[in-house]
């Protein structure tokens, strides 16, 4: 079992993960896992059934899911949003501004390598998708 | 120029910390390479044939006095006492050590440089016109345009994992100088019918293996939606750049699959939906970065005079210098080629030298070209006399802009673990053959580009003549190329035949000079006598 690393208070969803494929199908899950190739946008006609969305990352060198989180995020999706696999400490505060709230490395990440991980930067330069207020906000109000 | 603020600033300082802590784990084992080559790459750090090198960053190509002081200082404290200057109008360093790339990028970051997304799959640095703000035919000064895409594009969390690299290229005037359609995004400002400024996109160029120039994707993008369209550009190209293949994955290949019109409309789609996310920053950003790129303190009436009786001089400002928007003022090329020497290579001491010259005549400011020059945008007419003869005194001062001893080369062999063939001697042969024959001044302009593989780092595509270096049985061997041209007409370079030796291409590179001296008209540059004879007179007198 894999330690999963939560920024949500709620309790985590149990439900087993469907392929979007199948998701669409038959589409009465609560919980899908989004592959590099799939298209998120299938989703977003969904979201509002969806308690976990689990983004693949086969390589962290792949960085399809980054869009994939954003995009569901943009779409509305509160659910929690979870970064699983090859899920490695000097990605993890890009893929939280990406959306994600939740992640679940292959190989476990310190907690407090993670805490500093995400206290890294201490300004943005672009709006995305979580609530910090990029710098031209901040020099412009 | 651009000045950080404290933001800027924290961010760089941020990025020092960061990779000082990541150098640290690798050295400790913390972090495999794999998982560590991506980080460096983004760092500018490259493991090269004999050392890392590192490329340092040039927003645009514009360099302050103090800046190029501290890429001297580096180049002696950590390298070898050289400086590379790169097509990208950035810096390379050749013989770095791991251990003290952290101390080089927080020894930048003092004077506001950095090595950001120099390398590795994400947005890179952003070039530019490398006479901006000079330049007598630009609309605008197009730096403040590549800033805000600068900052944009910094961290940006969703492309930092690209397919492949991504290179943006800027320009505010109708002569392109700096390949613009040959990059994965080329923009150009312009002003519309109702006379309002804008940015036309040019997307899917590039070199490499595949060359392709960027067709149009779109005439007009407000500048209020610089950034959005920006984005949206990214973000299909994230989805859908291909990943199976690393030599497919280009942009350039993905609008060639899918067809411009089709990749066009999946981005006037997401362009739609992320405008309706508030993600542009106002135009009072644009408005502060613009007031760092007000021209500088031109003495009204300067003079116009310039004394040509000295025939060295006299050639060098025919050959290096060009005009100025500013009456009494004019554009000075420092040509980093002289004959025999490493095309782009500087000594700290000549870097050094370069930094005092644009502080003294040049309003504190220093280009690097894409074609691996210096340029002082900014020198009054009555000191250039005095400028010229420091240049020349400290072996600064080739005449031979645009010449065919003005080669780009890639670093080849000698230091790139690429290449399959070596570059620079093959540049150093053909300026010296063509310096001893005298033959460079009649032949007037004529681009040559070198590149030691396929990738063509050194442009050889788009040179008026090309030549790329391959292993042919594990000997090198170099296929010349003939029409190729980086600027508005921009065009690609056609293979001749058979490849030569390295012997060899210097003597059919002479052949084709003297085929186009044979029938050039009035006025006709190579490319333009290349254009209207075709590539059968070459052909023949190369293989014939």
């Amino acid at each position: 079992m894999v330690d999963v690393l939560r920024l949500r208070d709620d309790d985590p969803v149990s439900d087993p993960a469907v392929t979007v494929d199948s998701f669409i199908e038959q589409s009465n899950a609560a919980a899908v896992r989004v592959e590099p190739g799939d298209d998120a946008r299938q989703l977003l006609p969904h979201l509002e059934q969806l308690r976990l969305v689990e983004v693949n990352f086969p390589a962290f060198t792949d960085g399809r899911g980054y869009s994939a989180a954003r995009i569901l995020r943009e779409g509305g999706y509160t659910g929690e949003l979870r970064a699983v696999g090859d899920v490695l400490l000097d990605q993890l505060s890009h893929l939280r501004r990406c959306g994600f709230d939740a992640f679940a490395p292959e190989k476990p990440i310190d907690q407090a390598d993670a805490e500093a991980a995400f206290g890294r930067w201490p300004h943005v330069y672009q709006a995305a998708a979580d609530d910090r207020a990029p710098i031209w906000k901040l020099r412009h109000g | 120029m651009y000045r950080y603020d404290q933001y800027d600033q924290d961010m760089v300082d941020a990025r020092v910390a960061e990779f000082r802590d990541q150098t640290q784990r690798r050295i400790e084992g913390k972090l495999t390479e794999d998982q560590f080559k991506p980080l460096r790459l983004q760092n500018g750090l490259y493991l090269q044939l004999h050392a890392y090198m590192l490329r340092v960053a040039v927003p645009y190509g514009t360099l302050s006095s103090a800046q190029m002081h501290m890429l001297a200082d580096i180049a002696d404290k950590y390298d070898r006492g050289y400086g590379h200057f790169t097509t990208r109008q950035n810096i390379q360093y050749n013989w770095i050590k791991l251990e003290d790339a952290p101390q080089i990028l927080a020894d930048l970051a003092t004077v506001e440089m950095h090595a950001i997304q120099t390398s590795g799959n994400c947005i890179r640095n952003i070039s530019s016109d490398q006479f901006a703000g000079a330049a007598a035919d630009e609309i605008v000064d197009p730096r403040p345009y590549a800033e805000l895409l600068r900052q944009w594009s910094s961290f940006h969390p969703e492309f930092l994992a690209l397919p492949r690299k991504f290179k943006i290229c800027v320009i505010a005037s109708e002569t392109d100088r700096a390949a613009m359609k040959l990059h994965d995004i080329g923009i150009r400002i312009v002003r519309n019918d109702q006379g309002e400024l804008g940015a036309a996109f040019y997307v899917g160029g590039g070199m490499g293996r595949t060359p392709m120039i960027a067709p149009l994707l779109r005439e007009f993008v407000p500048l209020d939606q610089l950034i959005t369209y920006s984005e949206a550009c990214l973000r299909v190209y994230n989805r859908y750049g291909r990943r199976d293949n690393k030599y497919k994955a280009r942009i350039k290949i993905l609008v060639h699959e899918l067809g411009k019109d089709e990749y066009a409309r999946q981005v006037e789609e997401e362009f739609a939906h992320l405008q309706t996310l508030g993600i542009e920053p106002p135009i009072a950003e644009l408005e502060r970065i613009k007031t760092y790129f007000t021209d500088p303190a031109f003495q009204a009436g300067a003079s116009d005079d310039l004394d040509l009786s000295d025939p060295d001089f006299a050639l060098w400002v025919e050959r290096n210098c060009l005009a100025h928007k500013q009456s009494g003022y004019i554009v000075a090329n420092i040509s980093l080629k002289p004959v025999g020497g490493i095309p782009g290579d500087a000594s700290a001491a000549q870097i050094h030298l370069m930094a005092d010259l644009a502080k003294e005549y040049s309003f504190d400011e220093l280009r690097v070209t894409h074609a691996q020059n210096i340029v002082l945008p900014h020198v009054r007419k009555a000191d250039l006399y005095t400028l010229w003869q420091k240049l020349d005194e400290a072996g600064l001062g080739a005449a031979n802009l645009d010449t065919i001893e003005d080669i780009i080369a890639c670093p080849g062999l000698d230091y790139c673990s690429l290449a399959n063939a070596r570059s620079i001697p093959v540049a150093q042969k053909i300026a010296t053959r063509f310096a001893e024959t005298g033959k460079s001044g009649t032949l007037g302009e004529l681009k040559l580009k070198i590149s030691g593989c396929i990738n063509a780092c050194g442009h050889h595509h788009a040179g008026h003549i090309g030549i790329l270096g391959v292993d042919r049985k594990g000997v090198e061997n170099y296929q010349l190329l003939l029409g190729g041209c980086e600027g508005d007409d921009t065009s690609l370079g056609q293979i001749t035949g058979p490849g030569f030796d390295e012997d060899g291409i210097v003597g059919a590179v002479e052949t084709a000079t003297d085929v186009y001296l044979a029938n050039r008209k009035d006025g006709e540059r190579f490319l333009d006598t290349y254009r209207r004879i075709g590539m059968a007179p070459f052909k023949e007198a190369l293989y014939g």
